[in-house]
């Protein structure tokens, strides 16, 4: 939200705006602003420098062509990004066209990730949760996540019924959504 | 929580990209219609997103700043400006539009099955026309009326040569001879595998037409026989298990 940034930073909504009429000093200061955020996800996901650069590229690249299809009424700038580059990523892992498209995308979070000290607050309250959970559950959660397996795939995998796949990874990610929760 | 619990698990695998196929058709036709699950899905996309956010690394290198800095540049800003005209005139445009969205739909979804056909399809040809290719070589090696030619430097008379092509791991072995001396009656040549240790062993019979020419095609041998030389001797036309003195003809491996 605007209110949790320090003075004189323009909000995100702000820059989005401002990089819609084809400010190009905008789109760098949400470059400076998300890169890290960006790359990281896509470096996890590709285990690659090389596949993450361009990922990282195509998903800025993106949101100078049409930045439109974010919709600052509905979240924020920097979960949309973390998931728009977690699917482009795993569209190039699996090596194909990009399955999701970037206007259907809405995350709606609860804690503010607009600030970096509240991005570094939420990013240890979400490695601590990671860590308290079931080994079986966190894996089948990131299995799903970062190497963009199906839950069929999980269950040939791990020899696991595919309702329980199923049931882990839904009740793992309300797991993080709840631990949010005021 | 939406209240449409038997799609709860299916949206979470659906936000992840994991739901294919009619659960998924299903699905979407069911998200048209209810915003409590259209809603969920957000929340699940931003649950993903605090995931995310849990892969914290390295920073990108700068060349990445730069490189996408340089692109922006050059790309030519497409402004949205209000369109005032009358919408009618596009209609031809629109339905155009809408057959090509068709066609793509149609396209995703058929795609993937024609992709394995295609692979199939390319797989099988393939093999065909190594298949093709192997009998076209085998024709041409063993036909009756081919016409053999050995080229020496003139004025030389031709003499008497052989030349075996012997592949080990199969144990085939194709033997082709030029320019033999005619035999004595009752007599044949036959071609000896003499193996790096071992008995030499009988790699065919054979007897040169008119002009001297001679073929053998994958006689029966053992695979895997590390080959010395090839030689050849004069022996009765019923065979012999051991070669009979002199050797006439013999060669190692190129």
């Amino acid at each position: 939200m605007p209110s949790a940034e320090p003075k004189g930073i323009s909000p995100d909504s702000a820059l989005v705006a401002a990089v819609h009429a084809g400010d190009e000093s905008a789109m760098a200061q949400l470059y400076d602003r998300y890169a890290s955020i960006v790359y990281s996800v896509a470096l996890r996901v590709l285990a690659d420098t090389g596949a993450a650069e361009d990922v990282l590229q195509e998903v800025f690249l993106q949101l100078w062509r049409n930045p439109g299809a974010f919709d600052a009424g509905r979240g924020n700038l920097a979960p949309w990004l973390a998931v728009i580059t977690r699917n482009r990523a795993i569209d190039c892992l699996r090596k194909r066209r990009p399955e999701t498209d970037i206007e259907d995308v809405i995350a709606a979070v609860e804690p503010d990730l607009a600030g970096e000290a509240e991005r570094a607050g939420a990013l240890q309250k979400i490695r601590g949760l990671l860590g308290s959970m079931p080994a079986a559950q966190r894996s089948a959660l990131e299995m799903a996540f970062f190497e963009g397996l199906t839950h069929t795939e999980i269950s040939a995998k791990t020899g696991e019924p595919l309702g329980t796949i199923k049931t882990r990874i839904r009740a793992g990610l309300l797991m993080l959504r709840k631990a949010f929760q005021t | 929580m939406s209240g449409h619990e038997q799609f709860a698990e299916d949206l979470a695998l659906y936000a992840l990209g994991g739901l294919q196929g009619e659960e998924r058709a299903v699905l979407e036709k069911h998200l048209e219609e209810c915003s409590a699950c259209r809603q969920e899905l957000q929340q699940l996309q931003g649950d993903m997103a605090l995931l995310a956010l849990s892969a914290s690394g390295p920073a990108p290198p700068q060349r990445a700043r730069q490189r996408l800095m340089r692109a922006i540049a050059q790309e030519p800003r497409m402004k949205a400006v209000p369109q005032r005209r009358p919408w009618w005139p596009a209609a031809p445009y629109l339905a155009a539009a809408a057959l090509a969205l068709a066609a793509v739909l149609f396209w995703k979804r058929n795609d993937e099955l024609q992709g394995r056909v295609a692979e199939l399809e390319r797989q099988s040809s393939q093999q065909q026309s190594a298949i093709e290719e192997a009998k076209q070589v085998l024709a041409t090696l063993t036909a009756p009326d081919a016409m053999r030619v050995t080229l020496v430097a003139a004025p030389a008379r031709p003499q008497p040569q052989g030349k075996a092509i012997y592949v080990r791991n199969r144990g085939s072995l194709i033997f082709l001879a030029s320019n033999m001396e005619p035999l004595p009656p009752a007599k044949a040549y036959e071609l000896w595998l003499i193996p790096m240790s071992g008995a030499p062993i009988p790699a065919g019979m054979f007897k040169p037409d008119a002009q001297g020419s001679a073929t053998v095609v994958n006689p029966p041998l053992p695979s895997g026989v590390e080959a010395k030389t090839f030689a050849i001797t004069v022996e009765p036309e019923s065979g012999s298990s051991t070669p009979t003195m002199p050797i006439v003809m013999v060669g190692a491996g190129e």
